[in-house]
C-alpha cells in the first residue's frame, strides 16, 4: 500500500496543501497530480535538465527529488514565470532570438536561466554556460539560448 | 519506484529510533542524486526512507572551528564551492566539488553522500583522502571517528554500520604549509563520470600525498616521504620510479565503457604530474616564493 504524506508548499506563488505518495518524485507530482506539464520528463537520471524547477531560489532536477521533500518549500516551475498572463522578459527574449527549436528542453533551460538571473543579474557568457551546463538541447540551439539569456540580462538592467 | 514509508526525523535521537526500527531495509536520503535513481531502477528497494535534511544537529552545514572545518551530512557541493575558507585552505576539494554533475546536481548532492555512496569514481574522495579527513559516524551507542582511508572500503561499501548515520566530515588545515590540487579526466566537459580522479598535496617538508580513484575498486591514498615528487629539480627517472610505486594499486576494469585500462594507467601519470606541479605552485604562493 502506498504511503501518502500531507504536504504544504508554495507552487508558482500559490499556497497549496495536498497529499503525495511517498514514492513519487516531484516531477511525477507536478505533471500528473498538479497538471503542470511544462516541466518535462526525459532522462530521469539528472543528466539532461529538462525537469529543472526552482526550489527556494535554487535550481534542482525534479526527477531526483521526492515530492514530499518540498513540504514547506517554495517551488517555481516554468508555468510560474509569466507575469499577469504575459511572458516575462526572459521568456520573451527566448522567443525574440528564436532560441526554441523543437522546444522540449526550453522549460528546463528557462528555469536554470531564471535562477541564474535571480542570483546574478549581470552574468558573463561563461556564467551562462556554467549555469545552463546541466541542460541539454538535442537541437543544439546553444548559441541562441545563451544569447537569449544575455539579452534578458541586458533588458533587466535598463 | 517501489513503495516505501517516508520518515523525516528532526533530531538525531529520533533518527536512530527510525533506523533501529527499520533494520537493514532502510535507506538514508540526503541529496538523493544517487538514491532516487537507484530506487527508480530498483537496485535499491527500501521499506523505509529516512530524510536527514531536517535534523537540527546537522545545521549549519558548514562550521569552522579554528583551522578545522566540519561538513555536516547536509553540506551540498554548491555550499562547499561557495565557502571562502574551504577555497582558501582546501582548494582541491573545491576543484573536485565544482565538477560534479551540473549546477542542479551540485545544489542537491552532498559531500558525505558522495563518500557513503561508495563509487570508486567519487570526485570528492581523493581530496578528502589527501587532506586526511575524518568521517564522524553516529549511532545509538555513540560516535565513531574514522580516518576516511579506513571508512572507504570498496564499490558501494563503507564502514557505516546498520543503524548509524555518517553525520560529518572533519578536515583540519595541515600544520605545515601545504599546496594542493585536484585533477580529473572525463570523456567530455560537462556532466560526466570521471575516468581518472587524482588529488595531490605537497608540504614544506617535502612530503607529497597522492590520492587517486576511478582506476579500481576504491580510491587509494599514497605518500611519498622521499621528497622526490616535491622537488621540481628531481630527475624524470627518479620521479617515474616513485610514481610507479604510488600507482601500483591501480587496477582499472576492462569492462568500463569510459576508458581502457591502458589509457587510465597512462593518464594517472599525466594527472599526477599536473596535480603535483600545481600543488607545488600553490605551496610556493603561500610560502611567498615567486
Amino acid at each position: 500500500m502506498s504511503e501518502t504524506v500531507h504536504i504544504e508548499a508554495t507552487v508558482n506563488g500559490s499556497d497549496r496543501a495536498f497529499e503525495v505518495a511517498a514514492n513519487h518524485t516531484l516531477l511525477d507530482v507536478l505533471r500528473d497530480q498538479l497538471g503542470l506539464t511544462g516541466t518535462k520528463e526525459c532522462c530521469v537520471v539528472g543528466e539532461c535538465g529538462a525537469c529543472t524547477v526552482v526550489v527556494d531560489g535554487i535550481p534542482m532536477n525534479s526527477c531526483l527529488m521526492l515530492a514530499v521533500e518540498i513540504d514547506g518549500r517554495d517551488v517555481t516551475s516554468v508555468e510560474g514565470l509569466a507575469e499577469d498572463g504575459h511572458l516575462n522578459a526572459l521568456q520573451q527574449a527566448f522567443l525574440d532570438v528564436s532560441a526554441p527549436q523543437c522546444g522540449f528542453c526550453i522549460p528546463g533551460q528557462l528555469m536554470s536561466a531564471h535562477a541564474l538571473l535571480q542570483s546574478n543579474p549581470d552574468p558573463t557568457i561563461d556564467d551562462v554556460h556554467e549555469a545552463l551546463g546541466g541542460n541539454l538541447c538535442r537541437c543544439a540551439g546553444y548559441l541562441q539560448i545563451t544569447e537569449a539569456v544575455m539579452v534578458a540580462a541586458k533588458a533587466g538592467k535598463q | 519506484m517501489k513503495e516505501f514509508s517516508y520518515e523525516r526525523p528532526e533530531s538525531l535521537k529520533e533518527a536512530f529510533q527510525v533506523l533501529s526500527a527499520g533494520g537493514s531495509e532502510v535507506e538514508i536520503l540526503a541529496g538523493g542524486t544517487d538514491l532516487v535513481i537507484a530506487m527508480r531502477d530498483r537496485y535499491s528497494q527500501p521499506k523505509v526512507v529516512v530524510d536527514i535534511k531536517r535534523i537540527a544537529e546537522l545545521f549549519p552545514s558548514i562550521v569552522w572551528d579554528g583551522n578545522t572545518v566540519t561538513l555536516s551530512a547536509t553540506a551540498t557541493m554548491s555550499e562547499v564551492v561557495g565557502d571562502e575558507g574551504i577555497n582558501t585552505y582546501f582548494p582541491a576539494l573545491v576543484e573536485a566539488a565544482v565538477v560534479v554533475g551540473s549546477v542542479q546536481i551540485r545544489n542537491r548532492a552532498t559531500v558525505l553522500g558522495n563518500i557513503c555512496n561508495g563509487s570508486p569514481a567519487a570526485d570528492t574522495a581523493p581530496p578528502l583522502l589527501a587532506y586526511d579527513a575524518i568521517i564522524v559516524v553516529a549511532g545509538p551507542d555513540g560516535t565513531r571517528r574514522i580516518a576516511i582511508d579506513n571508512f572507504i572500503v570498496g564499490p558501494g561499501q563503507t564502514d557505516l554500520r546498520e543503524g548509524e548515520i555518517a553525520i560529518a566530515a572533519e578536515i583540519s588545515a595541515p600544520t605545515r604549509m601545504t599546496g594542493s590540487a585536484y585533477e580529473r579526466m572525463t570523456r567530455r566537459r560537462g556532466t560526466d563520470l570521471a575516468s581518472v580522479t587524482l588529488c595531490a598535496t605537497v608540504d614544506e617538508a617535502g612530503v607529497t600525498q597522492i590520492a587517486y580513484g576511478s582506476v579500481g575498486p576504491r580510491a587509494w591514498l599514497k605518500r611519498d616521504e622521499t621528497g622526490v615528487l616535491a622537488d621540481p629539480a628531481a630527475s624524470a627517472e627518479a620521479k617515474a620510479a616513485v610514481y610507479e610505486e604510488i600507482f601500483a594499486d591501480a587496477s582499472p576494469s576492462v569492462r568500463s565503457l569510459r576508458a581502457s585500462p591502458d589509457y587510465r594507467r597512462a593518464m594517472l601519470r599525466v594527472l599526477g604530474a599536473r596535480a603535483v606541479g600545481r600543488a607545488i605552485e600553490r605551496l610556493q604562493e603561500v610560502q611567498g616564493v615567486s
